[in-house]
């Protein structure tokens, strides 16, 4: 009777044990966040002055902003998303509307969970090998084309699954009505998956304009003001790199400055996703669920 | 009257090919990105591979000055960074998925979730600076000095934990690395949990099983192909993880048995080395690390999509 009275004991002290244990890990991941927001903001907030926005990068030992940063940043995104995202949505509807099982499709997909989590490092060896070295310098179009290659992935895989949570009856009743996949999917497909779309989107640019390691050896640096894509181009993350690293004490609060600021918008573009993402299935979403 | 405008009918015909060759064309061109990436890495890296041929691999020596370049440093240096990196992360992320799907209060479940999910979001390049900043000073005069006294007169771990308190080095980076694959963890692990029917479950309650055996012995064989997926996945990003581990690893082309001393990782080096090698060989020595980390992670990431995928099926099958 007692055996079987400390072997009940025993198994009870192991459940509350590792149910602890699993409450320890989750605080230990939420401590983790903080301390980095914590860290972020504390640096970042004494580095913060108008100057900033209106001055670019100094000089060490002189005062500046990140501005020839911050508009190079946000060219390559713009560019990036633009080059990259029609490609994503496209082969996206392909997969989606056309090819569905096919062999290529499973193909792609496959290729393309790949390239999603690939180290983006690579991109950025990939595009210096086809565009660098056959143009002789380093150029914010180099810079732009590897994040467009990082966005591709993920604008692909998000319209794929959103142009899924369509009703098939819609589909259907315009194929009745006498329209073609391609008048259907414009039509019909695409304004009813437009907020998951439009998710994907953000989520792309969310991702690519932190990304640092694919712009180190294609768009490079620049020290000054410079709005020529076919030249090297300032950009804030190659910038944050070479800042913190550098033993200059006015150059590291800049780049905490900047870190801030990436931050604050990857968080807030990835916070406003998911809102789009949790009204569109509280609206249905057309049978939304996983 | 005819109802239908043939012209009409054969424009909408027109429309119909180009959009449907567009959205193929773009299908295809994900995999010319790919066929692109590999023949362009062993374009760039052929001048190194048939200077040093396997020996690239086998060998430690990484100078610049007289041209002689292996990858060993390297890849002992990715691979102790990753592996430190999941032993931390799986067990703490699997802790999370388990808080997330069996413990936690449904009006916490969410904020959560959220919160490790954002975890995921912050860029790499915040982890560098924080782990070479915040993080590396802790360490070193908190941490490793204790490890030092501790566990460097240790035979056998000893050596793992000798020589002095750098602060920065293959420890810190793991440690940097397992923070970053957290979240990518804890949120394929919860959402594998998630997949488990309840039925089986409340099956395993009415036996009498504690939640924990509920978990050890219903919930886990039943995800074991998902978490492993998942636990891949999160391999994957730590084998090619950049900027975070630039910051804090030290750039030292070589070996230590101490985990406290510098070192170098395949990724950190390309990025650390790349815009100031000069010459031929020592840039194809660069690109030769990347197609190497080309094909480590492919292999890792693509035997990790093939189990997710058929847990998917498996899923579906069972629905």
């Amino acid at each position: 009777m007692s055996a079987v009275m400390s072997r009940r004991a025993f198994r009870k002290v192991k459940n509350v044990a590792f149910l602890a244990l699993s409450m320890v890990a989750t605080l230990a991941g939420l401590a983790c966040l903080a301390a980095i927001l914590w860290t972020l903001l504390s640096h970042g907030i004494a580095g913060m002055s108008g100057r900033l926005f209106t001055q670019t990068t100094p000089p060490p030992g002189s005062a500046g902003g990140l501005l020839n940063a911050l508009y190079g940043s946000a060219i390559m995104t713009v560019l990036g998303i633009l080059v990259g995202s029609p490609i994503g949505v496209l082969a996206g509807t392909y997969l989606a509307e056309y090819g569905q099982n096919s062999k290529l499709s499973t193909t792609v997909r496959f290729i393309n969970d790949v390239l999603l989590s690939a180290p983006s490092i690579i991109i950025g060896l990939f595009i210096y090998e086809i565009l660098v070295v056959p143009m002789g310098h380093f150029s914010a179009i180099a810079g732009a084309l590897s994040l467009a290659v990082i966005a591709i992935p993920i604008t692909l895989r998000t319209t794929e699954d959103m142009l899924h949570l369509v009703p098939q009856g819609m589909k259907d009743s315009s194929a009745a009505l006498g329209a073609y996949p391609w008048r259907t999917t414009v039509s019909i497909l695409y304004p009813a998956a437009r907020s998951g779309i439009v998710t994907g989107l953000l989520l792309a640019v969310a991702r690519i304009s932190g990304e640092t390691a694919p712009l180190l050896f294609t768009a490079l640096n620049n020290q000054f003001w410079s709005s020529d894509l076919n030249a090297p181009m300032a950009n804030l993350p190659v910038v944050i790199f070479q800042f913190a690293l550098s033993p200059y004490t006015d150059w590291q609060s800049l780049a905490w400055a900047g870190a801030l600021i990436i931050t604050v918008t990857i968080l807030i573009l990835s916070i406003s996703a998911r809102i789009l993402l949790a009204l569109l299935h509280s609206r249905g979403g057309g049978g939304a669920e996983k | 009257m005819a109802l239908i405008d043939p012209r009409h009918a054969a424009r909408q015909l027109v429309y119909e090919r180009i959009f449907r060759g567009a959205t193929l064309s773009a299908a295809i061109l994900v995999l010319v990105i790919l066929g692109g990436v590999a023949l362009s890495l062993l374009q760039g890296s052929w001048p190194a591979l048939r200077a040093f041929g396997f020996s690239f691999v086998a060998r430690e020596v990484w100078n610049p000055v007289t041209e002689k370049f292996g990858a060993l440093a390297a890849i002992y240096g990715t691979i102790v960074t990753s592996l430190i990196a999941m032993a931390i992360a799986v067990p703490t992320g699997f802790g999370i998925a388990l808080f997330l799907t069996e413990l936690c209060p449904p009006m916490l479940k969410r904020p959560i979730g959220v919160a490790v999910e954002l975890l995921a979001a912050v860029p790499s390049i915040i982890f560098g600076i924080w782990g070479l900043f915040v993080l590396a000073p802790v360490l070193q005069e908190h941490v490793q000095p204790w490890l030092i006294d501790h566990l460097g007169a240790l035979p056998g771990v000893g050596a793992l934990f000798a020589g002095p308190p750098y602060g920065i080095g293959i420890l810190t980076a793991g440690l940097v690395l397992a923070i970053m694959v957290l979240p990518f963890i804890a949120a394929t692990t919860r959402d594998v949990f998630d997949t488990v029917p309840a039925m089986l479950k409340e099956s395993g309650y009415g036996l009498g099983a504690t939640t924990w055996e509920v978990i050890w012995n219903v919930v886990v064989p039943h995800s074991r192909a998902g978490i492993v997926g998942g636990v891949m996945l999160g391999l994957g990003r730590a084998l090619g993880e950049t900027m975070a581990v630039t910051f804090v690893i030290g750039n030292a082309h070589r070996i230590s048995s101490s985990l406290l001393a510098p070192g170098t990782t395949i990724s950190s080096a390309i990025a650390n080395e790349f815009t100031e090698a000069v010459g031929t060989l020592y840039t194809s020595s660069l690109i030769a690390l990347g197609l190497l980390l080309f094909l480590i992670t492919f292999a890792v990431i693509a035997a990790a999509q093939a189990m997710l995928r058929r847990l998917e099926r498996r899923a579906l099958s069972t629905v």
